[in-house]
């Protein structure tokens, strides 16, 4: 990828402590809680931070996503961006 | 996976119904007397009628049951509970993101540690200014000091933090300086929030509410902090609807997300509803929470937009901001069914834009802060 993402492929993102990711019932959704917010995110966002446990790298985790949607289009540009939004609103670390 | 990347869209919750967020007010005591406490005037007649433990397990019990998520412990002041530790593990138990809303006093090691064991998630300190005397002489007790050593406490014990710094008149002009101490800290949130006008801050105002040159100002020195710390520090800075033209989305409107348990159990759609006259407000010790939220009369009164008036019924943003606060509407205009008169299209805009012309010095009289404290003011003769 290029220079300007924050992740490569042979880093490991990790969740930031200070969130909470968990399934939730009510929600039929896993959802993201931390200080003052909620976030609900949707099928294939929800696979990819369940992977961010630091140990998994970007290669894997786009193997697996892979996987998971099949005869989706551009897995891996998405899960770059994925992690790039995500980087950007302080949910993953390095 | 969707095309075009669109898994990176992440779906805000709108509540659908459910009350995300619950807070609890376990108690409405605290040994600080702040001048713009939110707290109703009669503060004095809940100590006898606060919930005990067990029917503050059951409001966590069935506030989940509700879907509630956030679960915030404020009050007064939360660490008078000894209880605290106990609810807090219950509710970790039961799947909330647990805050801990404090000013500090009462927060000994001891208790953070455990706390921390108790599963708790996130801690909401308030500080009120950056030097000794202004913060002691404002909150009315000997706490600065005591403050700043929690803070660092809080820190090492490895909780995040949110920096609330309640902002009015007399510390508007220190944002540079709390922002050097907050950074200086390591706070991970810190929110100057503009202090909102009612019960002990509507007494005070006139003294609290800051001239427009300030908050200009204020936001200004915001601005380049946000700029210079980056995703260090993460700042919020919230600007007095008296001086937004626009009202505030209150509790993003009536009954939708937001529940508030007051200490004797009062199911309120938000912390200021009592100052609402005419309403009847049932508690937890008569009715269950589902009741309460889904069906009393209290959480339907404003739940839509079935009871606005005009301008707000024809108005292009009434799903926006849903009218304002409906508190605001009836301590400044005497019908909780106006529109806010924060809003600049209120017919009632009148009553804002002279408090905010009080604010020129060329019309301030200069008046005593009258401090929240027992016997300060007389609620003998005050309709309830």
């Amino acid at each position: 990828m290029s220079e300007d993402h924050p992740f490569q492929s042979e880093d490991s993102p990790k969740l930031n402590s200070k969130f909470l990711f968990r399934w939730e019932k009510s929600q039929d959704s896993y959802i993201l809680l931390y200080p003052e917010g909620v976030i609900k995110l949707n099928a294939s966002g929800a696979e990819i931070l369940k992977r961010c446990t630091g140990e998994m790298t970007v290669a894997e985790i786009i193997t697996q996503l892979s996987e998971l949607f099949i005869g989706a289009p551009d897995v891996e540009g998405s899960v770059y961006k994925f992690l790039e939004i995500s980087h950007a609103k302080g949910w993953i670390e390095h | 996976m969707p095309k075009d990347g669109s898994n990176t869209e992440v779906v805000r919750l709108d509540g659908q119904g459910k009350p995300m967020w619950l807070v609890l007010e376990l108690t409405y005591r605290c040994p600080l007397k702040c001048v713009w406490c939110n707290n109703p005037l009669d503060f004095e007649d809940y100590s006898k009628k606060e919930l005990s433990t067990e029917e503050w397990k059951r409001v966590l019990h069935e506030g989940r049951e509700l879907g509630a998520l956030q679960l915030g412990f404020s009050g007064g002041e939360p660490m008078l509970r000894d209880d605290l530790e106990e609810l807090v593990a219950e509710a970790e138990q039961l799947g909330y993101y647990t805050n801990l809303i404090t000013s500090g006093i009462g927060l000994s090691l001891e208790r953070l540690q455990a706390l921390k064991k108790a599963g708790l998630k996130q801690i909401q300190l308030s500080l009120q200014s950056a030097s000794r005397n202004l913060t002691d002489e404002l909150v009315g007790a000997r706490a600065h000091d005591l403050k700043l050593e929690v803070a660092r406490m809080i820190k090492a014990e490895g909780f995040p933090m949110v920096l609330n710094v309640p902002v009015f008149r007399q510390n508007i002009d220190q944002v540079q300086e709390i922002l050097d101490l907050a950074e200086e800290i390591g706070v991970d949130y810190l929110e100057f929030a503009n202090i909102q006008y009612y019960n002990w801050a509507l007494l005070n105002r006139e003294e609290l509410l800051p001239t427009r040159e300030q908050i200009t100002h204020a936001e200004k020195v915001v601005n380049a902090a946000r700029e210079r710390l980056g995703k260090k520090m993460t700042i919020y800075f919230v600007i007095p609807d008296y001086y937004e033209d626009r009202p505030k989305a209150c509790m993003n409107g009536w009954g939708t997300i937001h529940l508030t348990i007051a200490p004797d159990g009062a199911a309120l759609p938000c912390q200021e509803v009592r100052v609402i006259q005419g309403l009847e407000f049932p508690t937890v010790r008569e009715h269950n929470l589902e009741w309460l939220w889904n069906d009393s009369p209290l959480f339907k009164k404003f739940r839509g937009d079935e009871w606005m008036k005009e301008p707000c019924r024809s108005c292009g943003e009434k799903e926006k901001d849903f009218g304002g606060c409906r508190c605001q509407a009836f301590l400044l205009t005497g019908d909780a069914a106006n529109t806010d008169p924060a809003c600049s299209r209120s017919p009632h805009h009148h009553v804002i834009e002279m408090a905010i012309n009080k604010t020129h010095e060329k019309h301030r009289e200069p008046r005593p802060l009258i401090k929240r404290n027992v016997g300060a003011v007389t609620v003998a003769f005050m309709d309830k």
